[in-house]
C-alpha cells in the first residue's frame, strides 16, 4: 500500500487490459455460434427464394410449385422416421434399462461403450452395410410377410426383389439413433433417487415393478426428449437412406415395394452433384423445410430437458 | 416337516424359486437348439450357409418364452413377469450388438481385399479397371478435418471459456440453448449452408476443401463447446479463489491455472468431435465434390474425401470393372473406421493417463 501510487494505478491498467482482450475475445467467440446459426438462415432462405416463388413448369420432376415438390420428399422423410423411431424406442429404453439397471455394475460401463461404438461408426459405412448385407438378409423376410400379411395395406405387395425399401432404411436408421436415445434415457434412468427405488424394493416390489413405480415416472421427460432427439437425428440422416433406397417421387404407406418415397436428405445427396441452376435452389429450399422441422423438433425437446437437468447428446 | 408336507423341498427358502443357474441353463439350451435347427437347414441345403445371426435371434427369442413358462409355472405370474421383462431387456441389448457384430464382420472380411500398399500409395487418376488407390482421399480427409479443427477448436475453446468463467444472463443462456440446438442441425444442411455461403460469392460451380472444412466446423463446434464446458466446470473452484488471492488476473489464472488443468479432458473432448465429423459424408458430397486427383490445394478446385470414396466407388460400380470398385470401397470403409477408432482409443486413452488426481 505505501508503495508509489504511479505503480499500483499501471499494474491495474495492464492487468485491466489484458482481461479485457481475453474477456471479450471470449464473447465474440461465443456470438460467432449465434452469427453462424443465424447466417445458416439467412443464407439458405436467401438461395431458396427462386425455388420458392419459381414460375409453374420450370421446378424439376414438373410439379407445379415448390410446395407441391417438396410434399413426397416430406412425406417420405417423416414416414421413415416414423417407422425407425417405432423399431428403436422400445429397443433404446431396454438397453438402456439393462444397462443402468440390470446388468452387472461392473460390466455395465463397457456395456455403454459397446453401445457408443455404434454412435462411432460413420453413416456411410451403415448405408453400405445396409444394402450389401442387411437389404439380402430381410428380403426373404419381406417375401414372407407379404404372403402371410398382404392384405394388410403396410405390407401389401408386389414385394421388392432387392430388399431395398423403406423399411430397410428404417432399420438402419433405427440401428444409427440407438446410441443416443440409449445415453439420455440411461442418464436420466440413473438419476432416479435411489431412496425411491429402496423403497420399492423393501415394500416387496419385483424389480420390473420398481422399474414402473419409481423409475419410468421419474424419467418420463426424459425418455419424452430422447426420443426427440433420436427424431430429429433420423430426420436429418443422409447417406445411409440415400444408398439403401430405391427412391421415386412418390407417396404411399406400403413398406415393402420397390418404389419408395425418398427423403429429402437423401434426395439432395442424390440429385445435388448434377443440378444446375433453379434445381438447385429446389433443393436448397427443401434443405430449408428440413432445416426448419429439425430445428422445431430439437428446440422441443431441449426445451422439456432443460427444464429437468442440463445434459445434451453432445458428449 | 410334518409327514403331510405335499413338497419335500431340501431348503424352506428355495422353495418356489428357479435354481440358481437355470437362466443360464435356458439360455444356452435354446441357443443350442436353434443352431441346431440352423445347422440342419444348412447342411440339408435349404439356405445357403450357416445363419449365426438367425440362429443367436430366434435362440434368444426361444429362451424369453422358455424362461416365461418356467416361471410361471415355480414362482407364480408375478415373478414370471419380472424375469420376462429382465429376458426382454438383456435381449434387446444383444439385438442391439447383432447389427455392431454384422457390419463389424463384413467391413473386416470384404475390406482385406484391397487393404494393401498400393491402396495407399496411388490415387485413382486414369484408372479404369482393378487397381488404384485412395491416397487422394485420405489427404483429402486429413486436410479438410484438419482444417475444420483449426477453424472450430479456437471457437468452441473460447465460448466454452465464456460459458463456465464470464457469461452470465441473456447471452450466456442464448449461447447455450443454441449450441444445444445447433447439434441437431443435420449434416447435409451444414454442406448446403457452406454451398450457399460461397456460391453468393464464386458462382454456383464452386467446389473446394475449404467449404468442406467449414461445413464440417458447423457440426464441430456445438460438440467441442459441450464437452469442454463440462470439463472446464471440473476445476475446483479453489484453484481459482487460490489463483486470485496471490493477486493474479483472470485471464492468467484462466490461462495458467484452469485450462492447464483440464487439459487432458479438452484434448479427448476435441479428439472425440474430430472423430465424430471425420466420417461425415453428405456435406462433403456436396461441397468437396469428387475427383480422382491428388489436390493438396484446399482453396482451389475439387478434393476427394474418403466417405465420398466410398460412396462413389460403391455407386458408380458398373460393368466389368464393377468387383474392384466394390473392392475398393470396402477397403475404404476399413480404413476410415479404423481412423475412427483409432481415433476413440486415442481419446480414452488420453483421458486415462492423464485424469486428474486430486483426491475428489
Amino acid at each position: 500500500m505505501t508503495t508509489g501510487t504511479a505503480e499500483v494505478l499501471r499494474t491495474r491498467t495492464r492487468v485491466r487490459l489484458g482481461d479485457r482482450v481475453f474477456s471479450i475475445s471470449t464473447v465474440v467467440a461465443g456470438t460467432i455460434i449465434l452469427a453462424v446459426l443465424a447466417a445458416v438462415a439467412i443464407f439458405l432462405i436467401l438461395q431458396s427464394l427462386p425455388a420458392v416463388f419459381a414460375q409453374p413448369g420450370t421446378l424439376p420432376s414438373d410439379a407445379v410449385n415448390f410446395w407441391a415438390y417438396v410434399w413426397p420428399f416430406v412425406f417420405g422423410t417423416l414416414w421413415a422416421a416414423f417407422l425407425a423411431l417405432i423399431m428403436a424406442t422400445p429397443l433404446a429404453i431396454g438397453i438402456a434399462l439393462f444397462i443402468s439397471h440390470y446388468a452387472p455394475r461392473r460390466v455395465s460401463q463397457v456395456l455403454g461403450y459397446i453401445i457408443d461404438l455404434l454412435a462411432a461408426i460413420p453413416s456411410v459405412v451403415f448405408g453400405l452395410w445396409g444394402i450389401t448385407t442387411l437389404a439380402p438378409f430381410v428380403q426373404p423376410f419381406y417375401s414372407w410377410l407379404t404372403e402371410v400379411a398382404g392384405w394388410f395395406p403396410l405390407f401389401a405387395g408386389p414385394v421388392s426383389g432387392t430388399g431395398r425399401t423403406i423399411l430397410t432404411a428404417a432399420i438402419v436408421l433405427a440401428v444409427m439413433v440407438i446410441p443416443i436415445m440409449t445415453a439420455i434415457c440411461r442418464e436420466v434412468f440413473l438419476q432416479t433417487p435411489r431412496l425411491h427405488e429402496e423403497a420399492a424394493l423393501a415394500l416387496g416390489a419385483t424389480r420390473w415393478e420398481m422399474v414402473t413405480m419409481a423409475v419410468f415416472p421419474f424419467a418420463r421427460s426424459g425418455i419424452i426428449s430422447a426420443i426427440m432427439l433420436g427424431l430429429g437425428r433420423a430426420l436429418g440422416e443422409t447417406l445411409a437412406v440415400a444408398m439403401v433406397l430405391s427412391p421415386a417421387v412418390i407417396v404411399k404407406f406400403a413398406v415393402l415395394q420397390a418404389q419408395s418415397p425418398n427423403t429429402i436428405a437423401a434426395n439432395i445427396a442424390l440429385q445435388f452433384p448434377e443440378a444446375t441452376g433453379l434445381s438447385v435452389n429446389a433443393l436448397i429450399a427443401s434443405g430449408l423445410v428440413l432445416f426448419v422441422v429439425t430445428l422445431l423438433i430439437n428446440v422441443l425437446a431441449r426445451y422439456i430437458v432443460s427444464r429437468r437437468k442440463t445434459f445434451s447428446g453432445a458428449n | 416337516m410334518t409327514a403331510t408336507t405335499a413338497q419335500p423341498t431340501a431348503n424352506a427358502f428355495s422353495a418356489g424359486i428357479l435354481p440358481r443357474g437355470a437362466t443360464w441353463a435356458v439360455l444356452g439350451g435354446s441357443w443350442l437348439v436353434m443352431g441346431a435347427v440352423f445347422g440342419i437347414f444348412a447342411a440339408s441345403g435349404l439356405t445357403t450357409g450357416f445363419n449365426i445371426v438367425g440362429a443367436v435371434f430366434l435362440g434368444t427369442v426361444l429362451f424369453d418364452v422358455l424362461l416365461y413358462l418356467f416361471s410361471r409355472r415355480v414362482e407364480g405370474p408375478r415373478r414370471a413377469k419380472d424375469r420376462l421383462i429382465t429376458s426382454l431387456v438383456t435381449t434387446a441389448f444383444i439385438i442391439a450388438l447383432l447389427p455392431l457384430i454384422s457390419l463389424a464382420w463384413i467391413v473386416m472380411s470384404d475390406g482385406i481385399a484391397r487393404f494393401d500398399p498400393t491402396f495407399f500409395t496411388q490415387s485413382m487418376r486414369n484408372i479404369t479397371g482393378g487397381g488404384g488407390g485412395a491416397l487422394h482421399a485420405i489427404i483429402g480427409t486429413l486436410l479438410v478435418t484438419l482444417l475444420a479443427a483449426l477453424i472450430s477448436v479456437p471457437i468452441g475453446l473460447l465460448t466454452s471459456i465464456y460459458l463456465v468463467e464470464y457469461g452470465r444472463g441473456m447471452l450466456a443462456r442464448g449461447i447455450t440453448f443454441f449450441v444445444d440446438v445447433m447439434t441437431g442441425i443435420p449434416s447435409i444442411v451444414a454442406g448446403l449452408f457452406a454451398y450457399a455461403l460461397f456460391a453468393l460469392f464464386a458462382g454456383p460451380a464452386i467446389r473446394s476443401g475449404f467449404m468442406g472444412s467449414v461445413a464440417l466446423s458447423v457440426l464441430m463446434i456445438p460438440v467441442v463447446v459441450r464437452s469442454s464446458e463440462e470439463i472446464l466446470r471440473l476445476v475446483p473452484n479453489e484453484l481459482r479463489e487460490a489463483s486470485y488471492a496471490l493477486g493474479v488476473p483472470k485471464w492468467l489464472t484462466i490461462l495458467k491455472i484452469v485450462l492447464p488443468t483440464s487439459l487432458a479432458g479438452l484434448t479427448t473432448g476435441v479428439t472425440l468431435a474430430i472423430a465424430r465429423v471425420i466420417g461425415e459424408t453428405a456435406p462433403l458430397l456436396i461441397v468437396c465434390g469428387f475427383t480422382t486427383s491428388m489436390n493438396y490445394d484446399v482453396v482451389e478446385d475439387r478434393m476427394m474425401t474418403l466417405p465420398v470414396f466410398v460412396f462413389t466407388q460403391y455407386t458408380q460400380a458398373a460393368g466389368a470393372d464393377a468387383q474392384a470398385a466394390v473392392e475398393r470401397a470396402w477397403a475404404g470403409a476399413l480404413t476410415l473406421i479404423i481412423i475412427v477408432m483409432l481415433l476413440n482409443l486415442i481419446a480414452r486413452l488420453i483421458a486415462r493417463a492423464f485424469a486428474p488426481k486430486s483426491g475428489r
